[in-house]
């Protein structure tokens, strides 16, 4: 049932992604409208569908890889509701939705293991590591979505080429703040979600830090965003420099995040 | 009955004759009860700013209503009629609806999308409901009108791209920092150009205005006028560190702003965004400085492109509005044609026809004793009452709908017998 509810938020996603961007190429009330109904009705299974899983399964919906996705999804759609309703601004769902859909939709491809939980996988330091991740990982989606929005709007600015796409766009300083504020959310959630793992870690494995390969390329994510955070607090970085390396922090997340356990399977169950 | 515009605009006429047809916004009272007076037209609305003067009406006869109208501008304003016959136009039925949707949705304007026609269009409305000159017709077309804009306006992007070089800047530098509430512009070299897009950022909500010219007191009197600060020409770079928009427009035969100035100007600002505008000939500022991060540098043709390109696009968005216009005046046809008279006196007829028939055959087994000739009768019988209590109604409709709000009838009518609608 929590399946079924879910892989209907995921097609409410994908008609809210499609209508996203045809309101990026053409303009429409009723494309945006229909666009920012659509998400609205898809998160409102979403969470339906979490719920329903947590009642379920008696812990957060978050066991698994597939979980992980769907939660991470959930954080980034919250966020975007969010901001559209505060910044009345639908062209921010053209660039967060669609990586929403993209993560829910892989966490539906991957094989379900309708498995117990791994005897690992239990603990109150394992609860907070795993349920403040997906959160940060939205932020640094946000930050990437933002950012890349940022280079988009530059380019056009620089280049004194506005096509009608241009007229949607926030403008830049607002584009650098959400980017800026992101992060700044983002970065502590990291932190902590490093922090909680390794004593978490400790628990379970003995030992606080093992160099598993997810803990490896979490800690050089880290780095990547600490360099960001630092640049801009004490060098005045913005703009374009801290628009790419939001967008390049937001790859090695994706990858610390599911790609190594495509590859290279550690201990970490995701 | 036809909805009927006559009237000349920017398109078919030079100022020189407009003016002299132009009716002040303040005296329209007087032509409109004029107006009013006339047999040959029902209905009237006066719309007259500097690119046109047009009057729609509500006509029965056609012809005669356009050759008074003529004859009334002639009349009114003393022109003799050679003068402006080869400038007007004279619509009627759909292409008269058509024109006022045009005209109030601001595509038949000279700047297409500007937004003063619509507000030219509600004052001309507000002074004919004032007069009385409008009835069920008009009131109907200008509702219709003013909301048909209102659907261009939000479902196309007509009037959202600016189409003049200072208020490009304007959305350029609203691109850059969002709100320009608390912004800072610094005025170097006071020129008429400069002030123009001063005048544009200030009222768009940038705050301090700084001035900065070679002669000081010119840079006073300017900074007076935006209740701003005249700065020395040499402490302008100075001030370069807590602007955020910049025009520059010194009558200087080389660059004042090199690419290394700037760059240690932006250093210096913590990267804080510079908006650069370089209206002056010989440029101000060297081209190279856009390629500094954080730095937008737009020349006089940059601007104008984008004035240009914008103006394609809201031809773009014309096309999309003539789309929306096209549905609009279809219906307003349709529910114009409804008003007929004609048609609803045959439906009417239609309608109780069948009443009389479907009663007559609901009690032909009672009737089924009588006579041929005595059922013949009873048909005959049924249909003098049908008739005898038609009658009046009837007649007073034909003589009502040449009057001034004569649809009321047909549409209360139209109401009271259930008559459906028809295409």
């Amino acid at each position: 049932m929590s399946l079924a509810l879910f892989y209907l938020a995921l097609v409410f996603y994908l008609l809210g992604t499609l209508h996203y961007l045809l309101f990026l190429l053409i303009r429409g009330l009723r494309t945006g409208r229909v666009a920012s109904g659509a998400t609205l009705i898809g998160f409102f299974f979403h969470t339906l569908s979490l719920l329903l899983r947590l009642y379920e399964a008696g812990h957060p919906p978050i066991g698994s890889l597939p979980e992980g996705l769907s939660f991470s999804a959930w954080a980034i759609v919250l966020f975007q509701l969010f901001l559209e309703h505060r910044h009345k601004s639908q062209i921010l769902g053209a660039f967060l939705l669609p990586i929403a859909l993209v993560l829910g939709s892989t966490g539906a491809a991957l094989p379900k293991r309708i498995e117990a939980l791994a005897p690992a996988l239990k603990g109150f330091w394992l609860w907070v590591h795993i349920s403040l991740s997906p959160f940060g990982y939205a932020a640094f989606a946000l930050a990437f979505g933002t950012g890349l929005m940022y280079l988009l709007q530059e380019r056009q600015l620089k280049r004194k080429h506005l096509g009608s796409f241009s007229l949607k766009l926030p403008s830049l300083e607002l584009l650098d703040g959400l980017s800026y504020r992101s992060l700044s959310l983002g970065f502590p959630l990291l932190t902590l979600g490093i922090i909680t793992g390794s004593i978490w870690a400790q628990y379970a494995w003995g030992s606080y830090w093992s160099w598993e390969p997810k803990q490896v390329w979490s800690l050089v994510t880290w780095f990547i965003y600490a360099a960001l955070l630092h640049g801009r607090l004490s060098l005045a970085w913005r703009g374009r420099k801290a628009a790419i390396l939001s967008i390049i922090g937001f790859g090695f997340v994706l990858f610390s995040f599911f790609g190594i356990n495509l590859f290279s399977p550690g201990r970490h169950v995701f | 009955m036809e909805v009927i515009a006559l009237g000349l605009s920017h398109k078919t006429a030079p100022v020189e004759i407009r003016e002299r047809l132009h009716f002040p916004e303040k005296g329209l009272s007087k032509p409109l009860e004029l107006l009013g007076q006339a047999e040959e037209i029902l209905e009237c609305l006066l719309l007259s700013t500097c690119n046109r003067v047009e009057i729609y009406a509500v006509a029965e006869e056609v012809e005669r209503a356009f050759s008074y109208l003529t004859d009334f501008l002639s009349k009114y304003h003393q022109v003799p009629p050679e003068i402006f016959q080869g400038c007007i136009y004279a619509l009627q039925g759909e292409a008269a609806i058509r024109h006022i949707f045009r005209v109030a949705s601001s595509l038949d304007s000279l700047v297409v999308g500007e937004s003063q026609i619509l507000g030219q269009v509600k004052t001309a409305y507000t002074a004919a409901l004032e007069q009385e000159a409008t009835g069920v017709i008009l009131n109907n077309l200008l509702e219709r009108a003013l909301s048909v804009a209102k659907r261009v306006r939000t479902e196309t992007a007509i009037a959202e791209a600016p189409v003049s070089v200072s208020s490009a800047a304007v959305e350029l530098a609203k691109k850059i920092f969002g709100d320009l509430s608390g912004r800072t512009v610094l005025i170097i070299g006071a020129g008429e150009m400069s002030e123009l897009a001063a005048k544009h950022l200030v009222s768009d909500g940038v705050r301090t205005v700084l001035v900065s010219n070679r002669n000081y007191q010119r840079a006073v009197e300017l900074a007076e006028r935006f209740q701003g600060r005249a700065v020395r020409f040499e402490d302008a770079k100075e001030e370069l560190l807590h602007a955020d928009i910049v025009i520059s427009s010194t009558g200087a035969p080389h660059f004042i702003l090199h690419r290394t100035g700037v760059q240690d100007l932006i250093h210096k600002r913590r990267n804080r965004p510079l908006f650069l505008i370089d209206i002056a000939v010989p440029r101000d500022i060297d081209p190279e400085v856009n390629q500094i991060d954080n730095v937008y540098l737009y020349d006089i043709d940059d601007l104008e492109a984008v004035a240009a390109a914008n103006k394609r696009e809201r031809e773009r968005e014309a096309e999309r509005a003539e789309a929306i216009i096209d549905k609009e005046v279809l219906a307003f046809s349709f529910w114009l044609r409804s008003l007929d008279v004609v048609p609803t006196i045959v439906s009417l007829r239609k309608k109780v026809e069948e009443i009389r028939q479907g009663e007559l055959e609901r009690h032909n087994s009672k009737l089924a004793s009588l006579s041929p000739e005595q059922r013949e009768v009873v048909a005959a019988l049924t249909t003098a009452i049908v008739n005898k209590i038609l009658h009046h109604p009837l007649t007073e409709l034909k003589r009502c709908a040449t009057l001034k709000n004569g649809h009321f009838y047909v549409e209360a009518l139209r109401r009271l017998f259930k008559l459906e609608e028809r295409n």
